[in-house]
């Protein structure tokens, strides 16, 4: 899930400016396409395997890491498979994989904040009409109430399905509005009592 | 501390404040009232989140509009209070919006997690968090900011009895002056202070021994 990508250390690669970080994944990622050979591709792979390590995390990160794009990853093989063969069907998967673990390497050493701050430091030098600190704190936001909305869309199920109106449209989605409109109205007012802006 | 004169709020045509007159000086104050009286808009009015429809709100003796350099506020839900997906970019957010250093914003958290025996939780991701440990760093969110006056709207209403001791004990170790708003009348009973409103009017004013037995009286009967 988007808010538990973030793994806590101290690595060089936690400590590595996030731009350089996604510098480096864009390098990464136009290398395994402009050079398709399947040396270059193990070479990223290792390169990848590598900053794992450096970063300390586990292969259960790696799993949960491609997991997501599990179905995606056996059709496109399936795909291939048929079109071209099993030898570019696993080049292309391999090399997918590759993709998914390089940029999950990047959010798993990148706290939300830093990336803010990014988006901050890149709309440097956007007009003034662009409310940039907004923009920042709406992405923060997301982040953060991604898995609150889930846990309220969790209880009104349960709390429908003892009522026996589980599989009710209507009865699972107007009590999550309902509730999610007025977090948001509390949420809008603590931002507003934390900060020092009307 | 803190005075009001003459504070009315209306909304719609309703009257939900009216004509408070009150001097806040005490370090430690309670607000008690049933669902719908006014305490919570009363509170709204120290941190600025509600504004007089008449009257004034002045702190130190100036009408000031800023009030929110000067008071904290702790929300009965921290879920809705806590912004960012971790706990020390959480406690980071006044103090950017303070305009810190990242060095100062840094030594602030790091003395308030401490403070607060909280530094184990500083990577945490606060929807992971348990209820009491999500209510400690909503306060511990308000600490850094330094602010001189802290107003709790119902800390304890979503807390079991062990963390609810454990705010308990943290409130009264706190050096800062506070008003609290509460159905918990145990929170309230060693303040210095309490007020009792019904209908937008403070009916009782006083002592806790003196205050909260007649509330209970008018509750019961």
């Amino acid at each position: 899930m988007l808010t538990e990508l973030y793994v806590p250390g101290q690595s060089p690669l936690h400590l590595a400016h996030p731009a350089l970080k996604l510098g480096l994944l864009f390098v990464y990622c136009t290398l395994l396409f402009v050079i398709p050979h399947p040396g270059a591709l193990a070479a990223g792979a290792v390169l990848v395997a590598l900053g794992y390590g450096l970063a300390g995390l586990k292969a259960s990160h790696a799993v949960m890491a491609v997991r997501p794009a599990f179905y995606v990853l056996v059709i496109i093989f399936a795909v291939q498979l048929w079109l071209e063969g099993p030898g570019m069907a696993t080049y292309i998967v391999a090399r997918f994989a590759c993709l998914l673990w390089a940029a999950s390497l990047v959010t798993f050493t990148t706290k939300a904040s830093e990336f803010i701050d990014g988006i901050l430091a890149a709309l440097t030098y956007a007009p003034a009409w662009v409310p940039k600190a907004k923009i920042a704190l709406a992405m923060s936001l997301v982040w953060r109430f991604i898995p609150m909305v889930r846990g309220i869309f969790d209880e009104v199920r349960e709390a429908q399905s003892a009522r026996g109106l589980g599989r009710n449209l209507t009865a699972l989605f107007v009590p999550i509005i309902v509730r999610t409109l007025k977090s948001a109205d509390e949420i809008s007012e603590a931002i507003h009592a934390r900060s020092l802006e009307d | 501390m803190i005075q009001f004169d003459r504070v009315t709020v209306t909304k719609e045509g309703r009257t939900i404040l009216s004509e408070i007159s009150l001097n806040l000086s005490e370090h430690r104050i309670g607000v008690i009232g049933n669902n719908g009286s006014g305490k919570s808009t009363f509170l709204r009015l120290f941190n600025g989140l509600e504004r007089p429809t008449t009257g004034s709100v002045s702190y130190k003796g100036e009408d000031k509009t800023d009030l929110r350099q000067h008071v904290g506020f702790v929300f009965q839900n921290p879920d809705n209070q806590i912004v960012f997906p971790m706990v020390d970019e959480d406690l980071a957010f006044g103090l950017k919006a303070r305009k810190l250093s990242k060095p100062d914003i840094k030594a602030r958290i790091d003395a308030v997690l401490t403070e607060l025996s909280l530094t184990h939780l500083r990577e945490r991701l606060t929807h992971q968090l348990s209820g009491g440990e999500k209510q400690m760093v909503a306060l511990a969110g308000v600490l850094v900011t330094r602010p001189d006056l802290i107003v709790f709207d119902e800390p304890t209403t979503l807390l079991d009895l062990r963390n609810k001791l454990r705010f308990m004990s943290v409130l009264d170790a706190l050096p800062h002056p506070a008003v609290v708003v509460s159905h918990d009348l145990d929170l309230l009973t060693g303040f210095d202070r309490i007020l009792h409103i019904e209908d937008g009017h403070i009916i009782n004013d006083g002592p806790p021994d003196a205050v909260i037995p007649a509330y209970i009286a008018r509750s019961t009967c």
